[in-house]
């Protein structure tokens, strides 16, 4: 695997929703500039690691987490680290498009305003929107609603306001589970594109989506990281009969 | 009786029952109009109350009513709003809060005179404040916050949690979700309780007779310390006169009120609907 030092590192991450443990002792690491595909059945707890990544576990009052999380070598829960600097850095796109109910050159630019970034709102709005692989289809509308465009180009728009905070890493939760294929095919190809300038993570459930768009991909199981490997080499020869059983059908 | 039979006759029942409750309204309405409309005129709203009945008008009572709403309106928003926005978005979900919005739900319930009570204990006497605009728009206010909370904390409600995720992954501060996300989202179904709120101050008697409304009320309002009248207590008082003529002025005062009802109703649903195109457009 890559030698250089991770991005983001858990160390021994163990999280529960009140009583119920769902993730257990994960230590996991993602590299800059590489794409890392998280996969796992359902209820293996993906989402839940992804989400403890940007702290937006923050706002689940029963959750409670041990171990760490660092990133570029820094303690996340450290107290002088500010959450909002964190979300700034790392960026986040969900399962369901949630563009916010305002014109389209509005949710690119909200973003940066609100974090009182300095931008110039013509070029950030075109360069983002170029960056997603929109912006040939809504130059003509920026300024008419993001809830009238349709599932695949408002996810594609989510990825340009993320794009327009200029993260450090991308967290994406089955961003194409809401999406028809031609729409799923959009978001793969402009996540090979997007990997030579920031970190992806991309939870899936598509096995084929992972082989096909991830340098490396983490198979989760029952709340543990099972099998870490170069995606290649996990879907042909995985040393877990576990990744295995998952990757052949056998279960999931 | 088979289930198909049991079925018919529910649907049956139903439906007599809201044939009923719109031929009741259609009867009290004809009967209110029939007997206002020779009265309703430019003049009726352009003239002060008068003994003799063809020289008295509700312009009065309906300068009262604006002056009592937008007041009203003035000091309950606010706190409405902003409690609910509290309750909503920032309170701990634990007991406590949840015996406070009991609490909130109770008071919504309570009957109107209890309000005028209290108002004429603190805003009449306590504060001083006397048979003022001022008393009866703090009466009321009280009357309509916990209407506005309970309406408000429900437009919030369902604002999608998935809006506060995107504001929020965002790099977004808790105010600037609230304030430029979820109260936009929610501005809608708050401006449409505010309204029916409001619309249910106007039609309130009980407690602005015991903080002090006139029945007399020859001029219009100048400041909110002003003595005043509503619609419905001029209505009130022309209907407790024994002469005819001036239970015709009553009806003319009922159509009147009926109108600033309606219209009120109406923009609130006109609001509504807006939303409801923007948000599925
Ligand atoms: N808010 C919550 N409160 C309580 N339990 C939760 C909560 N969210 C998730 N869980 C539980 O934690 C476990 C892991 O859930 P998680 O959503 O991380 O799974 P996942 O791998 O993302 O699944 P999927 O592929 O279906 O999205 C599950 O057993 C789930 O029931
Ligand atoms: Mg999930």
């Amino acid at each position: 695997m890559t030698s250089n030092q991770p991005i983001i590192e858990t160390q021994n991450l163990s999280i529960w929703y009140g009583e119920k443990k769902a993730v257990n002792s994960v230590s996991m690491k993602l590299f800059k500039n590489r794409v890392s595909a998280i996969i796992g059945p359902s209820g293996c707890g993906k989402s839940t690691v992804l989400r403890m990544l940007n702290r937006m576990n923050d706002f689940i009052e029963v959750l409670r987490h041990e171990g760490k999380i660092l990133i570029n070598g820094q303690d996340i829960y450290n107290k002088k680290l500010d959450p909002v600097d964190l979300r700034r850095k790392v960026g986040m796109v969900f399962q369901r498009p949630n563009p916010f109910p305002k014109s389209i050159y509005k949710n690119i630019i909200w973003g940066p305003k609100v974090n009182g970034l300095k931008y110039e709102p013509d070029f950030l709005v075109e360069d983002s929107l170029k960056k997603a692989a929109l912006w040939d289809e809504v130059k003509d509308r920026l300024h008419s609603s993001a809830l009238a465009l349709s599932g695949g180009q408002q996810q594609r728009l989510c990825i340009a306001r993320t794009i327009a905070m200029n993260p450090e890493v991308i967290l994406m939760d089955e961003p194409c589970s809401a999406l028809d294929p031609r729409a799923t095919s959009k978001i793969e190809e402009l996540i090979t594109t997007l990997r030579d300038e920031y970190t992806i993570a991309i939870v899936t459930h598509n096995m084929q989506q992972a082989s096909r768009i991830s340098d490396v991909t983490h198979f989760f199981y029952e709340g543990e990281l099972i099998e870490t490997g170069l995606t290649e080499s996990l879907f042909t020869k995985p040393t877990e009969k576990r990744t295995e059983d998952y990757i052949t059908g056998r279960f999931g | 009786m088979t289930r198909q039979r049991k079925q018919k006759l529910f649907h049956g029942l139903c439906f007599f029952m809201t044939t009923l409750t719109v031929v009741i309204l259609a009867v009290l309405l004809t009967h209110v109009v029939m007997e206002g409309i020779e009265w309703i005129s430019f003049e009726f709203l352009d003239r002060f109350p008068s003994r003799k009945p063809h020289k008295a008008g509700i312009k009065s009572a309906l300068f009262g009513t604006l002056w009592v709403i937008s007041l009203t309106a003035f000091f309950a928003v606010p706190i409405g709003v902003a409690t609910a926005v509290y309750l909503q978005e920032y309170a701990p979900k634990n007991r406590i809060m949840e015996w406070v919005r009991i609490n909130i739900a109770n008071l919504a319930g309570m009957p109107s005179i209890i309000y005028g009570l209290l108002g004429l204990a603190i805003f009449v006497r306590f504060f001083g404040f006397e048979r003022s605009i001022l008393s009866g728009s703090l009466t009321l206010a009280l009357l309509i916050v916990p209407i506005i909370i309970i309406a408000s904390e429900g437009a919030l409600k369902s604002v999608p949690n998935s809006l506060r995720e995107a504001a929020y992954a965002m790099g977004a501060r808790k105010w600037q979700v609230v304030i430029f996300q979820v109260l936009p989202s929610a501005l809608p179904g708050i401006m449409t309780g505010i309204i029916l709120a409001i619309s249910r101050s106007v039609g309130e008697t009980a407690p602005l007779i015991i903080t002090g409304a006139l029945g007399y009320v020859a001029f219009t309002p100048e400041s909110i310390s002003d003595p005043y009248t509503v619609l419905p207590v001029q209505i009130y008082n022309w209907a407790a006169r024994p002469q005819v003529e001036f239970h015709g002025l009553a009806a003319a005062g009922i159509v009147v009120l009926l109108t600033v009802l309606l219209s009120m109703n109406l923009l609130a649903v006109i609001i509504r609907n807006k939303s409801q195109k923007t948000r599925t457009s």
